[in-house]
């Protein structure tokens, strides 16, 4: 447990270190981020990772993968929800042992840039939604098994570009203006990035919020289409 | 009996993997991405400034593709390591131990990575393109260093590797912890080291020695003195402390599996 807080403070200090370097280079402000935002971003960044599940658990892919899952079909609940339920509780616990360390300790070594006190109630909601888009793609991804058997290479693909994409990296502002548009169409920035703009009040917080809304809904949507088509071609093996 | 049960042990695995062919050109074209978006990470930044740590993008793309070929190699052989927790915590280490070979090989051959390979040739590509235009003034010893560097990264990488998986013998969940010296490493040593300070630069350049996979080979390739005042014969010692660390890993490793106690069931 201390020691998955540990790797991301140590992944937060050699990323702000290199986002410092960059800003030093840039007389001390790349597109709206100056070294106190720059912190905020890095250390928010490697909090909502864990908290988002952004490489999360994709137990339900060897379940699938093994043939348990039958057994989860025939229970009397909806798997769709029983797992957002799940993930939603693990998401709960890695509030203590994921976001509040790295945030914790950014906020106290580094010049950190705080919301306003009217910006709580919106951060805290932006990150709900980037914990049910973040569930809503990894869904997704797990019932792919359904179709492929071993999805392992779709999902090392996944932890590849979704951190990119996300915004772990460096802030998707850095990139040129029609990437930047482009990545906006997906629902990747609502994992990472969206909450992050919403504290740092980057753009119309309610903007970005009705982004996440969106792709939380349409991914919860298109996951349980998906799921009622994926049961029907079940083949329960041996037995 | 070693030389015939290795390339046996290798050829199964090899054709294990090449069993599931949509997983694994998925796997090998999501190494080539994860290497390329490091690339473009170095691009982005250097399209909002002129020089990190004092280097131009010419000269940094030339310690990312070193970096980025050394732990390509090196996650080809040692990647598996990241398992041994698994194999330690659900006592699985025992079998590895009855066996009349060595722990650490049998390890290693345990699970080829070959998909790795995407990594290797996206940051070779890189490499050849940095090393053609960033100048190197080209003598026997600079082409030498050239073809030696990112192979005898790939020996401190893997040494690293090694050590961060002894960790495991005594903690029982230290994957994630490995890697923040394995990754983590991959991250520093694709930048000048310049670019960080104080202790982080001297836990990862000099503890971890990363400074010598790509940092200090590239000053060589680029005939740079150090800007933070190494003497020029530190640019070539890179082969000296890849033995050094081949060694300490080695040893290390003896120390701690005489000390793995089974989970006992």
């Amino acid at each position: 447990m201390l020691a998955g807080a540990t790797t991301n403070i140590v992944f937060g200090l050699l990323r702000i270190a290199i986002l410092t370097a960059a800003l030093k280079a840039a007389n001390g402000t790349i597109a709206d981020y100056d070294l106190a935002a720059a912190n905020s971003y890095v250390w928010l960044g490697q909090g909502l990772l864990g908290l988002v599940g952004l490489w999360g658990q994709f137990d339900l892919a060897n379940r699938i993968r093994t043939g348990d899952v039958v057994v989860d079909l025939y229970r009397p609940w909806d798997l769709h929800a029983a797992q957002l339920a799940e993930d939603v509780g693990r998401a709960g616990y890695s509030l203590l042992t994921r976001f509040l360390p790295p945030v914790v300790f950014g906020a106290i070594l580094f010049p950190f840039q705080w919301t306003e006190p009217r910006r709580w109630p919106l951060f805290l909601l932006s990150t709900a939604l980037a914990l049910v888009t973040s569930f809503g793609m990894r869904f997704l991804l797990n019932l792919s098994t359904f179709w492929l058997l071993d999805n392992r290479g779709v999902i090392a693909l996944y932890g590849v570009v979704s951190g990119m994409l996300a915004g772990l990296v460096v802030p998707l502002r850095f990139y040129p203006d029609w990437a930047v548009a482009a990545l906006w169409w997906t629902p990747f920035p609502a994992v990472l990035q969206g909450p992050i703009d919403v504290f740092l009040g980057h753009g119309d917080a309610w903007l970005t919020l009705a982004h996440q809304a969106f792709w939380a809904v349409a991914l919860y949507a298109i996951g349980h289409l998906v799921l009622r088509r994926a049961v029907r071609k079940v083949v329960i093996q041996g037995g | 009996m070693a030389e015939r049960i290795y390339p046996a042990l290798v050829a199964a695995r090899l054709r294990g993997q090449a069993s599931y062919r949509l997983s694994f050109a998925l796997d090998l074209v999501a190494q080539v991405i994860a290497q390329s978006l490091e690339l473009v990470v170095i691009l982005v930044l250097f399209s909002r400034v002129d020089a990190l740590g004092g280097f131009s993008v010419r000269e940094v793309l030339v310690m990312y593709a070193i970096a980025g070929v050394a732990f390509g190699f090196a996650d080809l052989t040692a990647g598996q390591l990241d398992d041994l927790p698994n194999y330690v915590r659900s006592g699985t280490f025992d079998a590895i131990l009855l066996r009349p070979l060595g722990s650490l090989p049998q390890l290693m051959v345990s699970d080829i990575r070959l998909r790795r390979l995407g990594r290797v040739l996206a940051a070779l590509v890189v490499y050849g393109y940095a090393l053609a235009t960033a100048g190197v003034h080209w003598t026997p010893w600079t082409v030498l260093l050239a073809v030696t560097a990112p192979l005898v990264g790939a020996v401190i990488f893997g040494a690293i590797w090694v050590v961060a998986a002894t960790v495991s013998f005594w903690l029982v969940d230290s994957r994630e912890l490995a890697n923040s010296v394995t990754y983590g490493g991959s991250a520093f040593t694709s930048y000048p080291i310049t670019v960080f300070s104080g202790w982080l630069r001297r836990l990862f350049a000099f503890v971890v020695p990363g400074a010598f996979v790509a940092y200090y080979p590239s000053l060589a390739l680029l005939g740079r003195p150090d800007p933070l005042g190494a003497p020029g014969w530190v640019s070539w010692i890179s082969p000296l402390v890849a033995v050094a660390s081949a060694a300490v890993a080695g040893v290390l490793w003896r120390f701690a599996v005489r000390h793995y106690r089974g989970t006992g069931s």
